[in-house]
């Protein structure tokens, strides 16, 4: 009888989440996510302000994703390079339409505190940018849905691959490169320029 | 040492699994230092491998069966396309039906990395890593690495060169290895969790280029022991997939951390 409750209860509860859920997913432009969206998967991201939001948040402007950690001391300067770069080719009214979010691959160590150091020290502007770290276990699912690749050294740096991703205003993949640093893809640029248009 | 670990993982608490299903369905393997055969340059003497428990056999269709209809979000026709191709799932006769061509005890294949997560999350468990994936499958049925060995090498290498349009035999046939683990080699390919992890560059020209930085840090991972071509033939696979492919031949088993 108490067992018969307590399932029932939380069937309830699950109901309950469920419906939650969905109105996440709805919230965000009133309308249910495509199925080709980045944002089926369900993410949590700290940001460098120290703000935890479900990605899903992000939906309704394009972005600019890629995933970088702050202690690299290599490429990840440059990816910050290419987002930059990138908004350089804008016009202001261009950039004010897109948005920049680079996401860690080392939540451990890039707290918000890490975050906030990096996004300070670049000057980056927090109307377009974000540096954001998921939860430990969803960085590989990140990382696949974004196609990139990376691997955990033993001294703690990581070897990956580094891709520039543009999202659409529904967290679908739009355009897609892996030339980073300050001297932009064309055709990515293009892409982007084309998204921020509308 | 084996028997410690048992215990110790019939000790985890299982939500909604009990813990006798864990000890038949699992074998306990004591992990140590192991030389893979990828040559990790921050590694050169080795990976340490954590105990851990995995599957003793490949997941089979009735299992994936079980865990669609009990999560419709992974069924074939419902799952986000992000999450799984087209092709996900595509043998079985319906969405929650298997049909004679995936019959309940072969391999579950045609899944994706994140159906196969996913698969291994609901049960509180998760994928292995390619290292553990690699240290078990390094046993035979009475050595614990039997690498070395010619004979055996030939032997997987002759899976390998089976055509892949027969149908694949059942679960559990192969004898199990010291380990108590069953078909890691002549059945199907396995997903790891790191599959994204394994950076063999198809182009090894690339590395080193600064005008095509893929790769931050070391760069593409090598192999260290080139004979062992079942193996790499593996890493190779796994590298060239992304995360929402499924193949014929792909399927997976799940794994448990030892409490700490």
């Amino acid at each position: 009888m108490i067992a018969r409750f307590l399932s029932g209860l939380g069937r309830v509860f699950a109901a309950a989440a469920i419906a939650a859920a969905a109105s996440t997913a709805f919230a965000a432009a009133g309308k249910p996510l495509p199925p080709d969206s980045v944002y089926q998967l369900a993410l949590p991201l700290t940001d460098q302000a120290g703000r935890t939001a479900d990605w899903r948040g992000l939906r309704g402007k394009p972005r600019v994703v890629s995933m970088f950690y702050t202690s690299c001391q290599y490429i990840c300067p440059l990816i910050v390079d290419s987002g930059k770069a990138i908004e350089h080719q804008l016009t202001a009214a261009e950039r004010g339409r897109i948005g920049i979010v680079l996401i860690s691959m080392d939540p451990a160590r890039d707290t918000p505190a890490a975050l906030r150091k990096v996004f300070d020290k670049r000057g980056l502007d927090a109307n377009r940018w974000s540096l954001a770290s998921p939860p430990p276990a969803d960085v590989r699912s990140v990382a696949a849905l974004l196609g990139i690749r990376y691997r955990r050294l033993a001294d703690g740096e990581f070897n990956h691959t580094s891709a520039l991703v543009l999202l659409d205003a529904e967290g679908r993949i739009v355009a897609r490169t892996e030339q980073v640093g300050s001297k932009p893809d064309p055709a990515f640029v293009a892409a982007v320029r084309k998204a921020a248009a509308r | 040492m084996r028997r410690t670990l048992a215990v110790a993982l019939l000790a985890i608490p299982l939500a909604g699994v009990a813990a006798g299903a864990l000890g038949s369905r699992y074998a306990g393997l004591p992990g140590g230092m192991f030389k893979s055969v990828l040559r990790y340059e921050d590694a050169k003497d080795g990976v340490r491998i954590a105990p851990f428990a995995l599957m003793r056999r490949p997941v089979t269709n009735a299992d994936f069966l079980a865990f669609v209809r009990e999560h419709p979000q992974w069924q074939r026709g419902r799952v986000a396309p992000v999450f799984a191709e087209a092709r996900y799932l595509s043998h079985w006769t319906g969405p929650t039906t298997l049909g004679t061509n995936a019959p309940p005890d072969r391999p579950v294949v045609w899944v994706s990395w994140f159906a196969a997560d996913a698969y291994c999350g609901s049960l509180g468990a998760r994928l292995p890593t390619w290292n553990e994936w690699e240290y078990a499958a390094a046993a035979d049925e009475t050595r614990r690495d039997a690498r070395q060995d010619p004979a055996w090498r030939e032997r997987i290498l002759g899976w390998y060169s089976r055509p892949s349009n027969i149908a694949l035999p059942r679960v559990g046939l192969q004898a199990p290895n010291a380990w108590g683990v069953q078909d890691l080699h002549g059945l199907v390919w396995e997903w790891t969790d790191d599959a994204s992890s394994l950076l063999v560059d198809s182009d090894s020209r690339n590395q080193g280029d600064p005008d095509n930085a893929r790769f931050c840090g070391a760069g593409a991972l090598s192999m260290d022991d080139r004979e062992n071509y079942a193996v790499m033939m593996r890493v190779a696979m796994l590298s060239s997939l992304e995360g929402d492919d499924a193949t014929a031949n792909m399927g997976f088993r799940c794994a448990w951390s030892a409490p700490r």
